[in-house]
């Protein structure tokens, strides 16, 4: 880092993993949660599907986007990996060993590289503790140095996410959401991990402070090396911050692609309908936009549909989407992937996104109509 | 133009407290005419929610003081006993709010809620407001609305219940709609569903909208004209095009600038506005947004009037000159061009 | 719902295992405490002590003992009283029964119209003088113990003023509905007062605050702007939904003064009710008296326990069973 950087003994680089390295690797990954009911004895009597059946790889210094709408998976499928959660099965390699199974000690190493970001600046940092003592809570958790080399530490820290010296005695309560997410920001890096996983980390601020943190999470990925999860449901956020996006729909990975080949070239009638509910800023594309409305809710993840589960709400569906679920394989180009019987092919699409770049030549006053 | 519909003069909402007085509402004047709907766009804080509630006269809070006229019909609102503005609420302006998961009350069945809105402003029986009840939980897009409307709003997900709660504010048949952030709460596909029935509703009742939210996305789709609130104050409104295709004031560029498009080449950075609002206890002297603001000058420090320098009907309270402000925006809204030039 | 009854059926019966199991050992690890030694009369001769002690049955293991006592209780309902040879136990509760259920029950509905009126007044009065003042007087309720307030209560209506103004209270003791509806009536009223007014100040304070936290959720919001009255909105959205709360409090404390909670009420005023009897059974150390005193006030408080479930199903959709 900077000239002056503290090395903490501790904090040493273990093997390294090179960029584009496989850093993680989930393998028909479940997670399911028993629903129990019973006389005095509890039995298990449903489940709820929160992962179910979930593989992809992450490159190191690459950016994973998840998204999907509310009861997708997609933030079970986080606490999976920063194993918050045990798992139900599949297996979960990190750096080549499997931490499916690893029991609370064992996992004590492996989050020193694999840290989270929560969606809550509010609630996820104890109100009665100092900002120093928040940020510094996982370096004297891991005896990562000296008295001295943490205060260090933290400074270094507070400059690195925007904060200055004299925040380090305030209380959560002293800061702006954005200002919040910063801290929690800090923490996240304080043992300077591999991978962070960022669970909704700017759907709780204001448009404009947005922008700040996403800027910071970028700028820090840059300077660190790091590898990012980044879950969000604004598909505009995801676009912006990922390389690889996977649209996960009631437990399970839909599409997986690059991310701008996802948003050009949707193959998942749902990343399609997905796509075009969002909003744009242009009022002109807003009305010459062909929007698909999907009908209906999400179905209960207890319960899922028979098949492909996205079927009851398609409109391409037919009979073989209700018989047989569809497996995750190659569509077009490399590294994109969908779980589809009836892909989308160039002509058929209506939700995706005409990309026309405004020309630098043309004041967008002269194109106004007004 | 005909007169407006609903006309907010010079609102001026603060609430004291311990610290010091807080000016949520400072100076905001807005019409709005039949059949529009009228977009208020603003960050939390920015008192878009405070101004519509304070029209409704919601703010109960003993420390709250109001201050300026709206007019309804030829009466102010504000200046309407309890039993008066009774008889508005709910049948001339009704408003539907942000999270349709407290909304509702839990204990009481869906079609009964919406049964007691309509007797309370009609003399009609239990049975006609409960075909009432079924017709307009049908006309939202409620399946099975006759059983349905005995369920309870737990047992209905959150775009059904933001539907139910639509029934019930368009079931007198209001003049006025306000609609507070109605899909924030709601999932993308979801809030593509609740929008297009608002539209629906509109083009069926003649109902007028007020708008609140914080997505330019949200407007972009829905609003005839926008305003756009910092700190307490229109900083700028116009027509929807004006605003989008012809913003006036640095702020908006910057709300403009700070989304991630789908739309627009994807930019290495996004135009994020530096540092935070103002506190609303100690606003800065001239411009509230001038700390923030890239483009300030001495003049600055003059509060800016909402004047319509841009043309007629096109608001904004920024000293900056017309070609000033051509020269310079283009680059905080588009951070794509920007990066594209050598 | 069938299943639901089942469970807390099976319950039922392991708490109450539990608690006789528990007073049971207590009683007997107890230091100090003999109950054939209190029986047999002042210093009595070893022989005696034995003769009493296999007279009671105290010399068999304690869990024969335990076993003895609970088939007593529940199957021949024969148990006798140690203190009292010859009363039997089970008759002596049930004749008590009557006496506190009165009280309780006219105290219930003293503390609840009262409380009610009383929160509602304060939440609707809030930012007012009244506020305050009601919840001083609620605060003044809450704080005066009990044996005081009757102590007064009877230095007033039976000493000086009792030719004059309370001529009508009738002396202290319990009369039966039976014997004389009137007198019932006019000698319940101090000891319902005064039973009450602790519970006036608890609950009308509680009530006041879960009034003032409703207050702020949204759904009351949307009932002011569906155009609805403040009367309505408070009555029909505001407290409707209170008594969620308030019913589980009340379920409880009811169930706990019915099971022989009001002793102190029921010793100030002569009333011969359960509270009086388990008074009585604790001075003598009458361990059968005190075993069934405690069953019949578990069974109260368990039966109430689930009555208060009910009556939360009925009060909120949300936990009823689909």
């Amino acid at each position: 880092m900077t000239d002056g950087a503290v090395e903490l003994a501790l904090l040493e680089e273990g093997p390294a993993v090179a960029k584009g390295d496989v850093l993680l690797r989930a393998d028909h990954l479940k997670k399911y949660f028993p629903i129990k009911s019973g006389i005095l004895i509890q039995r298990e009597v449903a489940r709820v599907h929160a992962v179910d059946d979930v593989s992809f790889e992450l490159r190191a210094g690459e950016t994973l986007g998840l998204v999907g709408e509310s009861g997708c998976g997609k933030s079970t499928l986080a606490r999976c990996i920063a194993r918050l959660y045990d798992i139900t099965s599949g297996s979960l390699e990190f750096e080549g060993t499997d931490i499916s199974k690893y029991s609370r000690r064992q996992l004590r190493a492996v989050r020193r590289d694999l840290q989270m970001i929560f969606q809550d600046p509010y609630a996820s940092l104890n109100p009665r503790k100092r900002v120093g003592a928040i940020i510094s809570d996982p370096l004297r958790i891991h005896r990562a140095g000296s008295r001295d080399q943490i205060r260090r530490r933290i400074l270094e820290l507070l400059e690195l996410v925007g904060l200055s010296a004299e925040h380090i005695n305030r209380y959560p309560h002293e800061f702006s959401g954005g200002q919040r997410q910063r801290i929690g920001v800090a923490r996240a890096l304080a043992l300077k991990p591999k991978l962070v996983i960022a669970d909704e980390p700017v759907s709780a601020l204001d448009v404009s402070i947005r922008a700040q943190v996403i800027n910071l999470l970028d700028d820090l990925q840059d300077e660190l090396g790091l590898t990012y999860i980044f879950i969000a449901h604004d598909l505009g956020v995801v676009r912006h911050v990922s390389d690889r996006i996977a649209v996960m729909y009631l437990g399970k990975i839909v599409e997986i692609s690059p991310a701008e080949e996802l948003y050009q070239r949707p193959v998942h009638p749902y990343t399609e309908a997905l796509l075009s509910a969002v909003p744009v800023p242009d009022p002109d594309l807003s009305a010459s936009r062909q929007r698909l409305v999907l009908e209906g809710d999400v179905p209960s993840p207890i319960d899922p549909p028979s098949g492909c589960r996205f079927h009851p709400r398609c409109r391409y569906a037919t009979q073989v989407c209700k018989a047989a679920e569809p497996p995750l394989v190659q569509h077009g180009s490399l590294g994109h992937l969908a779980a589809c019987h009836h892909p989308l092919s160039l002509q058929t699409q209506v939700g995706a996104w005409a990309t026309v770049p405004v020309s630098a030549e043309t004041p967008l006053s002269e194109t106004a109509t007004t | 133009m005909a007169d407006p519909l609903l006309d907010i003069r010079n609102l001026k909402v603060a609430f004291r407290t311990d610290d010091g007085l807080v000016r949520a509402v400072d100076g905001v004047s807005l019409s709005l005419y039949e059949g529009e709907t009228l977009g208020i766009v603003g960050e939390s804080g920015s008192g878009k929610s405070v101004t519509m509630m304070s029209v409704m006269r919601l703010i109960t809070d003993p420390n709250a003081q109001f201050d300026g006229e709206v007019i309804y019909k030829g009466t102010n609102l504000m200046g309407m006993s309890q039993d008066q503005i009774r008889s508005i609420r709910g049948a001339g302006i009704s408003m539907i709010f942000q999270d349709p998961m407290t909304s509702l009350n839990p204990v009481y069945k869906v079609g009964w809620q919406i049964e007691e809105q309509i007797r309370e402003h009609e003399h009609v029986s239990r049975p006609a407001a409960r075909d009432r009840a079924v017709e307009l939980l049908t006309a939202v897009g409620i399946p099975n609305a006759r059983e349905r409307a005995d369920a309870y709003p737990h047992q209905f997900s959150g775009g059904m219940r933001q539907r139910v709660m639509i029934a019930m504010a368009v079931s007198c048949n209001p003049d006025v709609l306000i609609a507070d952030e109605p899909t924030t709460a709601l999932d993308v596909t979801i809030q593509a569903q609740i929008l297009s029935l608002i539209k629906k509703l509109k083009q069926d009742f003649g109902t007028a909208v007020v708008l609140i939210t914080h997505d330019m996305g949200v407007v972009a789709d829905m609003a005839d004209r926008i305003a756009v609130m910092y700190a307490g104050r229109i900083i700028e409104q116009g027509t929807q095009r004006e605003l989008f295709y012809d913003p006036q004031h640095p702020y908006t560029w910057g709300l403009l600038g700070s989304i991630a498009r789908l739309d627009r080449p994807r930019p290495r950075r996004l135009t994020a506005i530096p540092g935070l609002p103002p506190s609303l206890m100690q606003l800065p002297v001239g411009c509230a947004f001038g700390e923030r603001c890239a483009h300030r000058f001495e003049r600055c420090r003059e509060t800016p009037l909402l004047l319509d320098r841009a043309g007629p009907g096109h608001l904004d309270a920024c000293h900056l000159s017309a070609q000033q402000k051509q020269d310079v925006r283009d680059r905080t809204i588009h951070p794509e061009l920007v990066e594209e030039r050598p | 719902m069938l299943t639901f009854i089942i469970r807390r059926t099976l319950w039922t019966v392991v708490v109450m295992f539990v608690i006789t199991v528990v007073v049971f050992f207590i009683f007997f690890k107890t230091p100090g405490v003999d109950p054939a030694r209190a029986l047999a009369g002042r210093n009595p001769s070893p022989q005696t002590l034995a003769e009493v002690r296999a007279q009671l049955g105290l010399n068999r293991p304690l869990l024969v003992q335990y076993g003895l006592m609970m088939k007593r209780i529940f199957i021949t309902r024969n148990l006798v009283s140690y203190s009292d040879q010859g009363q039997l136990v089970i008759p002596e509760i049930f004749a008590a029964a009557p006496a506190t259920l009165s009280l309780v029950f006219g105290a219930a509905i003293i503390w609840i119209v009262m409380a009610i009126v009383m929160g509602v007044a304060a939440a609707r009065l809030r930012g007012r003088i009244y506020d305050p003042i009601l919840m001083i007087l609620a605060l003044i309720g809450l704080s005066a113990p009990v044996f005081w307030i009757g102590q007064v209560a009877n230095l007033i209506t039976q000493g000086g003023l009792h030719n004059s103004v309370f001529s009508w209270v009738p002396p202290l003791g319990y009369t039966s509905f039976t014997v004389s509806p009137l007198h019932w009536f006019t000698g319940l009223v101090f000891p319902w007062i005064t039973l009450s007014i602790l519970y006036i100040g608890f609950y009308a304070r509680v009530l006041r605050a879960n009034l003032l936290e409703i207050q702020t959720e949204d759904y009351v919001r949307t009932a002011r702007a569906k155009g609805l009255s403040e009367r309505r909105v408070l009555l029909r959205h505001t407290l409707r939904t209170s008594m969620i709360t308030f019913v589980s409090l009340f379920g409880l404390d009811f169930g706990a003064l019915v099971g022989g909670g009001a002793i102190l009420t029921e010793v100030v005023f002569g009333i011969h009710g359960v509270g009086f009897l388990t008074w009585q059974a604790l001075q003598n150390l009458d361990l059968p008296t005190i075993m069934a005193v405690v069953i019949y006030g578990a069974f109260f408080i368990v039966l109430m326990n689930a009555l208060v479930d009910i009556a939360y199903a009925w009060l909120d959709p949300r936990v009823r069973p689909a």
